[in-house]
């Protein structure tokens, strides 16, 4: 269905973090073919032209591959989508971090806080 | 390309369009946006060749718009043009007639995505189906310029998506620009590549939308907002 996009960050941004975020959790894997441009814009509600900057920025970023007259593909490349989910990780921890500084936070405290949000999940495991 | 020249427009005393310079670049959807009587609708109509300007001249592919130019112009107006007695088969047969450059097949694929039946008369259907049709046969021309004047006004959201989707769809921005009047942006937010922010008949900003979320962090319509408030300054 289309999608809901926030005002702050560029749309084609946002869907390569879309992608991306699909391909860390296991829903989109390696070799795995992507939607035509074309029918992946329609899918989301964004028009054509930024679809194609969005497919075009994710063969730079070699997180996909196109294969001539064959459409595009998760990259089969292992190591770079294990980067990839280290780099995202990075992202959220940065943000999350800055997050966090706005409210006072120090980083130490922010690590003291989830350890002990670990251990409390262990507990209610129990 | 569009290009308009120091172009105005007036209507009697009332300056529609003032002094206007400004262009369109193609393989671009663009969204001209702006409060009523911004002059919106009169700088399509200039566009389509059914208005001549009072001051200025309007060029498309470096040629003068006038009546002819509807063989490069696919215009959509904002008011029901159709003989209300046609049924959507014959308003397909009518276009086929007028239109080189119209694809039957492309106006049936487009019909029946928007779930509409051929031998239903014009009159007889809904408001949102005949919104839906007005836009099938607009987009299955071939037309280098695609226009469309407010298309989503008075339409509920289920037509509006389903226009949205046809739109995407059914325009190829290889060979075709499509210009949009709008005031309800949100809708197509993610549809434009560029907008314009038209108030008084005067230009007050041209800019990506994907660089006014990367600039300024904020949505066109706020942007706008900001534009008719003159918080942002526009150069």
């Amino acid at each position: 269905m289309v999608m809901e996009f926030k005002p702050d960050k560029p749309i084609y941004q946002q869907l390569i973090d879309k992608v991306s975020s699909e391909i860390i959790r296991g829903d989109r894997t390696a070799g795995d073919k992507l939607p035509s441009v074309r029918e992946f814009a329609v899918e989301t509600g964004v028009n054509a032209n930024t679809m194609q900057r969005v497919y075009r920025e994710m063969e730079h970023l070699g997180i996909v591959e196109t294969k001539r007259g064959q459409g595009t593909f998760v990259t089969e490349n292992l190591e770079r989508l294990q980067e990839l989910r280290t780099e995202m990780k990075q992202l959220y921890i940065e943000a999350f971090v800055q997050d966090m500084g706005k409210l006072g936070f120090t980083v130490d405290e922010m690590v003291e806080g989830l350890s002990q949000y670990q251990e409390e999940r262990k507990e209610n495991d129990d | 390309m569009i290009e308009l020249q120091h172009v105005s427009k007036k209507y009697l005393l009332k300056k529609a369009l003032d002094d206007i310079d400004v262009s369109f670049p193609i393989g671009k959807i663009i969204g001209v946006i702006g409060e009523n009587g911004s002059g919106k609708s009169t700088m399509l109509k200039l566009i389509a060749g059914l208005l001549q300007p009072t001051n200025g001249e309007v060029l498309i592919d470096e040629k003068h718009a006038d009546r002819k130019i509807s063989t490069k112009v696919a215009y959509m107006s904002d008011i029901d043009q159709f003989y209300p007695f046609f049924t959507v088969n014959q308003l397909v047969d009518f276009y086929e007639s007028q239109f080189q450059d119209f694809h039957r097949e492309k106006a049936r694929d487009i019909l029946r995505l928007m779930h509409i039946e051929g031998d239903e008369k014009i009159k007889h259907l809904s408001k949102g189906n005949r919104g839906r049709v007005k836009m099938a046969v607009t987009l299955a021309r071939n037309a280098p310029y695609i226009l469309l004047d407010e298309p989503f006004s008075g339409l509920d959201p289920m037509v509006r998506t389903s226009i949205v989707q046809g739109m995407i769809q059914y325009i190829d921005l290889q060979s075709q620009t499509l210009i949009i009047t709008t005031h309800e942006i949100n809708e197509i937010e993610a549809l434009l590549d560029e907008v314009i922010v038209l108030r008084k008949g005067k230009i007050l900003g041209q800019q990506s939308t994907e660089d006014i979320r990367m600039e300024y962090q904020i949505s066109v319509v706020d942007w706008m907002k900001q534009l008719y408030e003159g918080r942002t300054k526009y150069e």
